[in-house]
């Protein structure tokens, strides 16, 4: 059992009366990659949406590596190592490569008070990383994401979470309206990270995705947790569809 | 060449070019020495609230406060002055106070609230040109003595280079548009508030406080509006607390002639410069080859729509990869 990167213990979530979440608790491992599954408003995106700074928790603790936090905003995630990355990509479309991968944290050039972003880095760093995740094809890294497919713009995120090392990798529908050979891509992407001892919350509708990945499944139903150690290696996709619908209750 | 064309300046840049050719052909006298001087006077007073808008836009917003603020901050620096309450120098400052308070306000009510720009800057216009109608009771305040003081000289002292008369407001000008370009292409704050513009939430998520950029914009929106009006004033000898009106509107064409998009995201001080003049050539030049100036606007709204239909276009060819 490897040692616990992450805790959450007792989430709840309100929007007004609603009740999306309800003393959820979630636990992920050092080098461990979770598939969070469950049907549409099953809790999942505000789980991780918590987890990630972007909305605050009405009610619960967060745990890394032992130590309580506050996740406040999405900077304190970033800062205690926690990356997201949304199905959307997190991307500005009219910012280029380059600006998209260092954006909130531009390195600066020399009198820092001037506040000059070191493009020359930020260039080269964003050329070597797209070699990294598999964009083959020459794109400039001052090349406006905006112009790229969604493949790309999906490898463009993936190389930001590993340029900065995060511990955590949060992967939101990274396959969504992605082609074959991009979604074996990010497929790819998620072993290497857990090879290099990363861990990965991965979310995604596509059931075969989510198996081909991950070590642990971690089912939400109706805001809370129904399952939180399916195996992938000794449970069947039907099985596990079962448990996200409730008809094996 | 290729590179060139499709950048967002090109358009404004060919146009400005053509109507100062057509303009000096028909009427020799639109590039004399005395008219660049009268042209050069105004234009930099509005185009010193042009640039600010440029980066509030660029960050997804805009203010329609700016007219009034250029009518409200001389007349309370200059009511403070006349009464005797303050010196120039203090009614100076507290008058870009008041307009500082005011972009803190409108931006507060914009991301806190989350009140569009629109309605909110409405609403702010209609505050402060009321209260200075109701402070000066609609009477312009006495001014005269302006150019006799330090603070005159500094902002809008004027000298001559070879027959053209130069007011300070255009060094002014220069060094912040200078300034401004520089921030919005080199530094991290540019970054972050083409990042607000082009996608809040994005931005967010990647721990940039669009919030805080934002009303950081508001306030440098009014700060720069109610200096704008301080050396109007001054230059003028007159401050009217109805001037500055629909400046605003003048102010958001020259920005979108330039190439910034009005929803957000992409934005351009040198097109912003050449949207100004664009615009203040027009008027000035219009009238010169004879044209009544009253149609001005009939030229200022086709220039609107020539220049939206060009950077959508240059935009989609851009997307289509058919250009760098």
């Amino acid at each position: 059992m490897s040692q616990t990167l992450i805790r959450m213990e007792n989430i709840s979530k309100f929007y007004g009366r609603i009740r999306a979440l309800h003393k959820v608790d979630l636990t992920i491992g050092e080098g461990e990659i979770v598939g969070l599954l469950g049907d549409n408003g099953a809790g999942k995106s505000t789980l991780i949406k918590i987890l990630s700074g972007a909305v605050p928790a009405s009610g619960g603790d967060i745990f890394i590596r032992g130590e309580k936090v506050a996740m406040k905003s999405t900077t304190d995630a970033i800062e205690h190592g926690i990356e997201t990355i949304y199905q959307d990509s997190s991307l500005v479309p009219e910012l280029s490569i380059a600006r998209n991968l260092f954006l909130g944290r531009e390195p600066l050039k020399r009198p820092a008070f001037l506040n000059r972003m070191d493009q020359e880095v930020m260039n080269e760093v964003a050329r070597d990383l797209l070699k990294q995740v598999g964009i083959t094809k020459d794109i400039p890294p001052v090349t406006p994401i905006g112009s790229l497919s969604g493949g790309e713009r999906q490898s463009v995120a993936i190389a930001r979470a590993m340029y900065f090392d995060s511990d955590l990798i949060i992967l939101d529908e990274p396959t969504n309206n992605l082609g074959v050979a991009e979604t074996q891509g990010v497929l790819r992407f998620v072993r290497n990270a857990r090879e290099s001892g990363h861990s990965c919350i991965f979310i995604a509708h596509n059931i075969h995705h989510v198996f081909q990945v991950v070590d642990r499944i971690v089912v939400l139903r109706h805001g809370g947790v129904v399952a939180d150690d399916v195996d992938p290696n000794t449970t069947t996709i039907e099985q596990v569809e079962r448990i996200i619908t409730g008809v094996s209750d | 060449m290729k590179r060139l064309t499709a950048r967002p300046e090109f358009g404004p840049f060919v146009l400005l070019v053509a109507m100062i050719a057509v303009f000096w052909a028909v009427n020799p006298a639109f590039l004399s020495w005395r008219n660049i001087s009268n042209v050069l006077a105004f234009t930099v007073e509005l185009g010193l609230i042009a640039l600010a808008m440029t980066l509030l836009m660029t960050a997804g917003e805009f203010d329609l406060s700016v007219g009034s603020l250029f009518g409200f901050c001389p007349v309370l620096m200059w009511t403070l002055y006349n009464t005797g309450a303050t010196s120039i120098e203090v009614g100076f400052a507290i008058s870009l106070v008041a307009a500082i308070s005011v972009g803190l306000v409108s931006g507060l009510l914009v991301t806190q609230l989350k009140i569009p720009s629109f309605l909110v800057t409405l609403g702010m216009l209609l505050v402060v040109r009321g209260t200075a109608l109701f402070v000066t009771s609609g009477f312009p305040q006495r001014t005269w003595k302006a150019e006799d003081l330090l603070l005159g000289q500094i902002l809008v002292g004027n000298f001559n280079i070879a027959g053209l008369r130069i007011y300070m407001s255009l060094l002014w000008f220069v060094a912040a548009a200078v300034l401004l370009s520089y921030v919005l292409t080199r530094t991290r704050i540019g970054n972050w508030i083409q990042a607000a513009g082009g996608d809040a939430h994005a931005a967010r998520a990647r721990g940039v406080d669009v919030d805080l950029t934002k009303v950081k914009l508001f306030i440098l929106s009014a700060v720069m509006a109610g200096f704008a009006g301080i050396v109007s004033s001054i230059r003028t000898a007159a401050a009217n607390p109805n001037s500055g009106t629909g400046y605003e509107l003048e102010v958001i064409a020259m920005v979108v002639i330039g190439g910034t998009a009005l929803r957000g995201g992409r934005g351009t001080i040198v097109g912003t410069v050449l949207g100004i003049f664009i615009l203040r050539s027009m008027r000035n030049g219009i009238v010169l080859i004879g044209v009544p100036g009253l149609a001005y606007n009939i030229f200022v709204g086709a220039i609107i729509l020539g220049m939206m239909a060009l950077h959508s276009w240059l935009e989609r060819r851009q997307q289509n990869g058919d250009s760098p």
